[in-house]
Order: C-alpha cells, then structure tokens, then sequence
C-alpha cells in the first residue's frame, strides 16, 4: 500500500497549481468568464506547451503515458482555481473516449492534435428528456450507405461553443432506453446539418445545445463497437467522475480554507466571528466533509481499472459523498460569510455555485445512490 | 379548539380570492415565475401595492384612521393566506411594514401626515439604512456619524445590503448621535433621508444569481456630508435603538407556511413535467417524492405553529421571541425549496439566462421555469443571512425562550 505521489505527478501538480497562481487569479478568472468568447485560448495553448494536454495519453502518440492518479492531481489544482478551460471535456473525456474506443486513425490523427492544442472535443451525451440515464436516447444514428444519418438534439454540452468536435451518443437499433444499441460518434462541429446555440453557465462555464438535423457522417465515425457503445460510455463518465471528484475536493478545498480564514478575520461583538463554538462546529463539519471528500476520490481514482461492477460502485460512491459534502460546504461557506457571501465580488460564492453544478454534472446523488443500489443487489 | 372558519370569515376569503385573483393580470404573473429573487421589477412591484392600496388592502397592520382595514386577526390571516396560495408579489416592506409602524408608534403628527399618505398610496419608495460593513449581527456597533448642526444633522458614513436602494426615495436610517456612550445602543437615532439629498450616492452590490442592471437587490450607499432636517428624526435624539427594534419585531414576523405550501405545489407540477429517464416522469420517483412530501409535513407543521401564535396573538398577547422560531424554520424552508426545484430541472439547471424577464422569440435552452432554478437557488441563501441571521435567531431562542 502507497498514498505517496510519484515524482512525475508532484511535477505536474506544481505546474497546473503555479499556472493557477500567477495566472487565474480571482480577478483575471472574473475577465475570462465575462468575455466574448468565455475563455482564453492562449492559455489552452500554454496548457499543451506545459504538457497538461499530454498527460493521460500513451506515449506512442505523443502523451506522458500518465494514469488517473495523474489526472487526479491536475483537476484538484484546476478546482482550487475554477479554471473553466475545457480540459474535463477534451482530455479526460474526449481523451478517454479516444484511448479506450478510437480506431487507429482517430489515435494517429486526433490524439495528437488535443495534445498540441488544436483540438477541442465536447462530449454531447445528456439530451432534454433523458434526465441522467446515458441509455435514455432520442437521438438517432441511421444506416445510409456506407455511412450513418444523425438526428436529435443534445443537451448542455459543456465546452460546446469551444469545440472543434463533438462526440455523439445516438441509437442505432433497440428501443429508447434499451441497452443495446448505443453507438457513439465522432463528429466535426463544421458538418452540415449540426448546429449549436451557445451559451453561459450559471458557474460561470460556457455550454451548448447541439441539434442534429440529417447530419451524414461515416462508419469512420463511429468510437467502440455499433450498438455496443454503452460500456465505454459507462466507463468514460466513470473516468469523468472520478476526474470530477478531484476537481470538487480542490474547490471544496478552497471554501473551507476561506472560510476559515474569514472568520478569523471578520469581527462582531468585539471579537472574531471564529471564536463563536457555533461557527467552530460547523467548520469543523465541513472540514469533516471534505477530509471524506479526498479519501472517496483517492478511493474511486484508484478503482478505475478494476471490473466494471467494482468501478461502478466506486464511482458512484464517490459522487454521492461529493455531492453530499458539497452541498453543506458551499452552502455553510456563504452562511458563516454572511452578506459577503453572496455577492460576486467575494470569490467564496463562485466556489460555492460551482460546487453546486457539479451536483448535476454525471448525474446527482438520487441517481447514484440508485445506480449503487442497483449494483449492490 | 377548532379549525373551521365561520361563515362571515368564508365570505370575506372568497371576496380576498376574487380580487386577488382580478388583479394580478398576466404580466405580473409572468414575471413572478420569472422572478431569480422573490420580487419582480419596480414597476410591477408598484403595480401591485396600487392596487391593494386602491381597494384599501395594502396596510393591514395600520390604524384605520390611516388606512387600515380594520380586520381581525382571522381575516388578516387569511388575506396573508390568500396572498400565498395565488402567489402574489411581496408588497415592498420597507415602507407599509417597516418604517410605517414605526411613525405611527412614534412620529409626530406632521411626520404622520407627510409620509404615511404617499407610503399607504404607493408613490414613493423606502429602503432601510440598519447594516454597515463593520455592523452586521452586531447591530449597535453602527458607526454613521451624525453631527448636530442646530437646526439638522450632518450625515457622514456608509450603509450596506440596503435592499433596492436604488429604486428608493427615502430611506430610514439609525445613525450615531454620541459616540461617547458605554453601551453602544445609546446615542444611536433613528432618521429619515431624503434620498434625493445632495451626497448620497448608491453603488449596486451584484449577487450570484447574476441581476440585470438596475434589477439588483442590494446596494451600499455613501453619505458625504448630507444635511438633514431635524424634523426628520423620530421620536427622541440618541433613543433610537428603541424603535429600531420595534421595528424588527414587524420584519420577523412573517407567515412562511401558506407561501412554502403554494411552492411545494410547484415543484410538484415541475416534477410532473420533468421525465425521470427511466421512462417515467421525475414525479414517479419514490425518492423525489419522498423529499417533497417530507417538506410538505414540515410546511404543516409550520402551519400549525403559526397558527398557535397567531391564536395566542389574537387573544391579546405579543408575539415576541417567537418571531424568531418562524424566521428559522421559515427561512430555511424557503431554501429547500430552492434546492428542490434545482434538483428538479437537471441539467437544465445549468445555462443562464442573464434576464428572465425578458420576453424573446427564440426559445430558451431547457423549460421556462429552469431558467430561474439555479439563481434562486444561489439567491435564497440570502434568507438565513438576513433580517438576523439564523445564529442570531436561535442565540435570542436559548437566550429568551429557553432561559440558556
Ligand atoms: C439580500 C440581503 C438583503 C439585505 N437587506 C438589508 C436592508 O435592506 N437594510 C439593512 O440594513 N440590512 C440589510 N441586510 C443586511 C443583513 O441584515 C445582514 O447581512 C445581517 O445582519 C448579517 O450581517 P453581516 O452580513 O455583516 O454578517 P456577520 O454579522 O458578519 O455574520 C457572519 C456570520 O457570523 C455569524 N455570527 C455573527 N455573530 C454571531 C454570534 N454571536 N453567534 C453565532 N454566530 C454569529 C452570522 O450568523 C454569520 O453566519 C441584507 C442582507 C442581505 C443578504
């Protein structure tokens, strides 16, 4: 047993959190999210020139050959800082999808240009009326040809107005819910017939709906097996989840430190809000919560090899614990600021809105607390 | 004991019903599902207290001879009720439930007779000037310096969280007369401002939920050497934490259930609408529906507690430190029903919609009632941090309840 960080991975931690400090600062982050275009893309090409882009990806195509202990570190570091740059969608997701379903071509050919930063991918896989079930598809891929016809809409594809691909999920045969029958696609935003509407996110991310009217793409398209897509699916929000988790510890992070710190700081009655026993026990609750947080997220990045029911469980357990515990940090971070915290000026409440859409990103504690019942029976 | 209203009470609440029901036309009603922050824009907001006023309903705490309808405390509870179950706009207290009582309580005859008429009408607008930066829970530690000038006051300081400041024409304010004292509730009075006075200044505070320009809730205001009338003050010089904490008992004591009730009912049809991805709709599943209905016993219960005090109020006794159990219970129900909705709308929570009120030909990413989901959310927090905060409620609770 070994909780220690290879060297590798403090190498890359350091990078990401300096990154962080000397350029995401509160004020610059503020600029970012209020601009045009929602990001800075000079940043996502300093990110592949530090080799962040690079990590999880095999070394025959350009990557550092990293695991998911390595992605773990990044995304706590990104969290600590809300960085809003789409390395979840690209690299963990997009990545993930690559890795574990592209076909040679799509390694030799797009792997290397997410690495260099000329590739963003945004995962379109929720769509209006399916709530969290990745089975539950009204979109469809039909057989034309050689090739497949997609139609549907998808929603909130965070990164979307970023992208320069989308990966799809659509039904190829069975029934809405059915779990066969699930393929997924690779697929330039520039085809015919796809548009996105763009938008903001309440947490300050940029999103899109993406609508598929008669979009023809070929068999090249497609990621895994036809029809069989739901497994790698499962398993790369798996990987997301597990990704997901690290991200909210180094945010849960943050809204604890702050608090702590502003209560020590702040003064009514003559003396620090801090040393009220009140306050004490309720921080000392949240840094609870997120000493939990840390260990569940250790625990799932950890189990991500293992068989699919193991990792299942896992991740699910992870995310209802980080839904849990940061649901009561966020919102006790804002209560012990008072009038402070809810305000945009004050950065505790953008920590406490983004925790509370990771919540709803992969599905919330219902749905995995059901997902885990289901794989427990 | 008995929970049947008589007959004279069921007319009354089906006169309530109709009016209610006639004027609250369309527009407003579309504005308040739109609403991020429980109230709508100004002119909504003044809307709805003319046409209370017009009908003689706006001000059911006040004397008749300035207005009051004379109700009984059945009929004010039921107007509270009725207000609740359409879901009407929150009349802007400031004017008819805060600084009116107090200038009926303690304001001279000319005070009377030159700000009640326009507070009862409608036609201006009261914000209250109670927090400071260094002054939040710890009210009496307030530091805006008021000079005696002879014949007025010199104003020199900063108020903050003042609550739609920038829509107001007076405000209210407790200020310090002597800086000397040993305890600091002396030496603080309470007056009125003409916001329109040369050197007040009010800079928009902008909250989570993201408010349009000019549709924030809260604001600092600056005061640089404005002059105020002494006329302006209320009742004694350096006795005003008197009525200012006259004052806060009105604040407080809100009915909460009616309003959590009507709430609940809409998550319910939001829920009915929602698919639950299973093939179903989110209203089918056990455990959202555990979670709603669980908030509905909680609503009952809180039901019935005010009714206790409002039974024990209308034989004659003061609601006192039991305004505090309301505003905890209150508030905090009031949260989760924000989170509820949240829940509701998945991932449609997620796109903002900088302005809810706005009406537009393209359609909205996700259902109309998930644009305000998320902002509401983030926006309600303000509830257990306001009006006393929830800590300090339960402080005054061990301390004036329980005897701790
Ligand atoms: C949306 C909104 C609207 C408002 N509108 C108005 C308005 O119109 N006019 C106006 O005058 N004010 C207004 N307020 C101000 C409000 O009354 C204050 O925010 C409130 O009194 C808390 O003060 P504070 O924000 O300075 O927090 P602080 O007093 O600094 O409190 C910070 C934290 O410490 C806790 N705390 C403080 N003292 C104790 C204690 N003794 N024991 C245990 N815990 C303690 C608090 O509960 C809180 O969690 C508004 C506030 C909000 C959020």
């Amino acid at each position: 047993m070994d909780f220690s960080f290879t060297e590798e991975q403090t190498l890359l931690r350091n990078t990401v959190e300096r990154f962080v400090q000397d350029k995401y600062d509160f004020e610059t982050r503020a600029k970012i999210i209020k601009s045009d275009d929602g990001w800075r893309k000079d940043y996502w090409q300093q990110f592949a020139e530090l080799g962040i882009l690079a990590a999880p990806f095999d070394e025959d195509h350009g990557g550092l050959g990293g695991s998911a202990i390595d992605i773990m570190v990044m995304m706590e570091e990104l969290g600590k800082g809300l960085v809003v740059e789409p390395f979840l969608p690209t690299v963990v997701l997009g990545g993930g999808f690559l890795r574990h379903g592209g076909t040679a071509a799509h390694k030799a050919e797009v792997i290397p240009a997410v690495i260099g930063g000329e590739c963003v991918i945004a995962p379109a896989y929720a769509e209006p009326r399916g709530r969290f079930n990745l089975a539950d598809l009204e979109t469809t891929a039909k057989k034309d040809g050689e090739g497949y016809v997609l139609n549907g809409h998808k929603a909130v594809a965070l990164g979307g107005p970023w992208a320069d691909k989308f990966i799809i999920t659509a039904r190829t045969s069975g029934g809405q819910r059915d779990e066969q029958g699930v393929t997924v696609f690779l697929v330039d935003k520039n085809t015919d017939g796809l548009s996105t509407r763009d938008y903001p996110t309440v947490d300050g991310y940029r999103a899109s709906e993406v609508m598929l009217d008669n979009v023809k793409v070929s068999a090249d398209a497609i990621i895994g097996d036809v029809d069989n897509g739901l497994e790698l699916v499962e398993r790369v929000m798996d990987e997301g989840i597990a990704a997901l988790c690290a991200e909210a510890c180094g945010v849960m992070k943050q809204l604890v430190d702050k608090t702590i710190a502003y209560s020590r700081e702040r003064k009514q009655f003559g003396v620090a809000i801090g040393s009220f026993q009140v306050l004490q026990h309720r921080m000392v609750d949240m840094y609870l919560n997120y000493e939990q947080s840390v260990s569940m997220t250790y625990m799932v990045n950890l189990k991500l090899g293992e068989d699919a029911t193991e990792r299942k469980k896992a991740a699910s357990a992870a995310k209802v614990q980080i839904g849990r515990a940061g649901k009561f940090i966020g919102q006790n971070a804002v209560q012990i600021h008072g009038g402070m915290g809810i305000t945009e000026e004050m950065d505790v409440g953008h920590y406490f809105k983004r925790i509370t859409m990771i919540d709803t990103q992969f599905g919330n504690v219902d749905h995995h607390m059901r997902r885990y019942a289901a794989l427990s029976e | 004991m008995d929970l049947a209203f008589e007959q004279a009470d069921l007319a009354f609440q089906q006169e309530v019903r109709a009016y209610l029901d006639e004027v609250l036309d369309d527009e407003l009603r579309r504005k308040l599902s739109q609403s991020k922050n429980g109230y709508v824009d100004k002119e909504g907001q003044v809307k709805w207290h003319k046409a209370l006023a017009k009908k003689g309903w706006v001000a059911p705490h006040w004397p008749e001879e300035w207005g009051g309808p004379g109700w009984t405390a059945t009929q004010k509870y039921i107007f509270d009720v009725e207000n609740a179950r359409l879901g009407t706009p929150i009349v802007s207290p400031m004017g008819v439930r805060m600084v009116g009582p107090v200038i009926l309580a303690f304001g001279t005859d000319e005070q009377k007779k030159k700000f009640l008429p326009p507070i009862y009408n409608g036609d201006v607008w009261w914000c209250q000037g109670y927090s400071e930066p260094g002054a939040g829970s710890d009210l009496a530690s307030l530091q805006m310096k008021a000079e005696d000038k002879g014949d007025h006051y010199l104003l020199n300081g900063t108020k903050i969280w003042t609550t739609h400041a920038q829509w107001a024409d007076w405000i209210f304010c407790l200020v310090r007369t002597d800086a000397t004292v040993a305890k600091r509730q002396n030496g603080i009075s309470f007056v009125l401002v003409d916001m329109h006075s040369p050197g007040i200044s009010v800079k928009p505070i902008v909250t989570l939920d993201g408010p349009i320009e000019n549709e924030q809730e809260i604001n600092q205001v600056f005061f640089d050497d404005v002059k105020v009338p002494k006329e302006n003050r209320i009742g004694e010089q350096d006795k005003g934490w008197t009525y200012a904490k006259y004052l806060l008992e009105f604040e407080r004591g809100n009915t909460y259930a009616p309003s959590i009730k009507r709430a609940i009912k809409k998550i319910r049809r939001i829920a009915a609408a929602e698919s639950d991805g299973c093939g179903g709709q989110l209203i089918e599943d056990a455990g959202f529906r555990d979670k709603i209905n669980q908030l509905e016993i909680e609503a009952t219960a809180m039901e019935f507690t005010e009714l206790r005090i409002f039974a024990a109020l209308s034989a004659g006794q003061a609601p006192g430190p039991e305004s505090s159990i309301l505003k905890c219970r209150g508030s905090e129900m009031q949260q989760r029903v924000s989170e509820l909705v949240l829940e509701a709308v998945g991932v449609y929570g997620h796109p903002f919609i900088a302005d809810t009120f706005a009406i537009s030909n393209e359609p909205r990413p996700g259902s109309d009632y998930a644009g305000p989901a998320a902002p509401a959310y983030f926006n309600y927090r303000k509830t257990s941090i306001y009006a006393g905060s929830n800590e300090i409620q339960r402080n005054i609770i061990a301390k004036l309840v329980l005897g701790l």
